[in-house]
């Protein structure tokens, strides 16, 4: 397989691969390097990669995978917080510093979520993917997907309401 | 009124995780807009995060095909095949080339010695034609006795 077509193959969901590693690792820089190697091995193994049914899924579980050996490993041991731009979307500067304090408060919360919950969330709510596609990914039965899955939202919820009612963090 | 009645039993749906993916992109797509139902507004930033993560980009791919050429794996099979072929070839005319080069050995050989038995030849009938010089001075003296008579 040539290069070109290689990176067609893998345009449609690198950014895919990349956000799920940067929910697991939480830094930037951590989360471009394992797409990098994660899209290097898969590069390595160009040659048999039309014997898997769907290569994203692979990816995916490749990318889940090497960010999960990270977080057990000694390396991960100083993990930084990174933290993103938001495009405001309200207009009034008081409420588009709010909202974005809020938006903000999202992404923390969700740091703080055990693995298994965080991915789930992950492939839900920001890739949109299918129950069974979850499943299948990280290797879990369906039902303990949607009870990870209601688990991690009523989390998410309760503590944006709380720093909402107390204004704290 | 009737939209937000829907939004509340989706999000109850929702925190159950029972919602399919077409029902969250409508919740998505309703917390989206300006204005949200007040008592709704604290489920926004949650829906405004989900949509704002979904634009993150990786942005390094070109630098990473670049420094990476895709690994050409040497055939061997294609070797032995060459070398089959150069075999072949090698004997069909190195052969022939062989023969050849013997034949002009043993015909240089057969000449050397025709050479040496023309020498060898050449040599004995000089020998002869100065034994035959000699029977000109029989001749010479026979005729002097002749002559003397």
């Amino acid at each position: 397989m040539q290069q070109k077509e290689f990176l067609n193959l893998v345009m449609p969901f690198k950014d895919k691969l990349y956000r799920m590693a940067k929910r697991l690792l939480v830094s930037r820089e951590e989360a471009e390097d394992a797409t990098q190697e994660i899209l290097l091995k898969l590069w390595s193994k160009n040659e048999s990669m039309g014997n898997y049914r769907s290569i994203e899924a692979f990816a995916m579980t490749m990318t889940k995978n090497f960010c999960l050996d990270r977080l057990k490993s000694k390396q991960a041991g100083n993990l930084k917080l990174v933290h993103s731009n938001y495009q405001d979307e309200t207009t009034s500067l008081q409420k588009q510093l709010e909202a974005e304090d809020s938006v903000n408060w999202v992404e923390r919360i969700m740091d703080e979520l055990p693995e298994q919950q965080k991915m789930v969330l992950q492939l839900r709510d920001i890739e949109d993917y299918d129950y069974e596609e979850i499943s299948e990914l990280l290797d879990m039965k369906p039902t303990a997907v949607r009870v990870a899955l209601s688990r991690a939202r009523k989390t998410v919820r309760e503590k944006l309401v709380q720093k909402h009612s107390y204004g704290i963090g | 009124m009737e939209l937000d009645n829907n939004i509340e039993k989706l999000l109850e749906k929702y925190f159950e995780a029972t919602t399919t993916v077409a029902e969250e992109q409508t919740l998505r797509k309703y917390f989206d807009q300006e204005s949200v139902a007040t008592h709704l507004e604290q489920y926004k930033p949650m829906f405004a995060y989900f949509s704002n993560a979904k634009e993150e980009q990786y942005t390094k791919l070109n630098s990473l095909t670049e420094s990476v050429k895709p690994r050409r794996k040497f055939n061997y099979r294609w070797v032995s095949v060459a070398a089959a072929v150069v075999v072949t070839i090698g004997t069909y005319f190195g052969y022939g080339e062989y023969t050849h080069i013997q034949e002009q050995k043993k015909a240089r050989l057969v000449y050397q010695q025709t050479k040496e038995a023309f020498g060898l030849l050449a040599e004995n009938f000089a020998k002869g034609t100065e034994k035959v010089a000699l029977l000109e001075e029989f001749e010479v003296a026979k005729q002097k006795v002749y002559s003397n008579n």
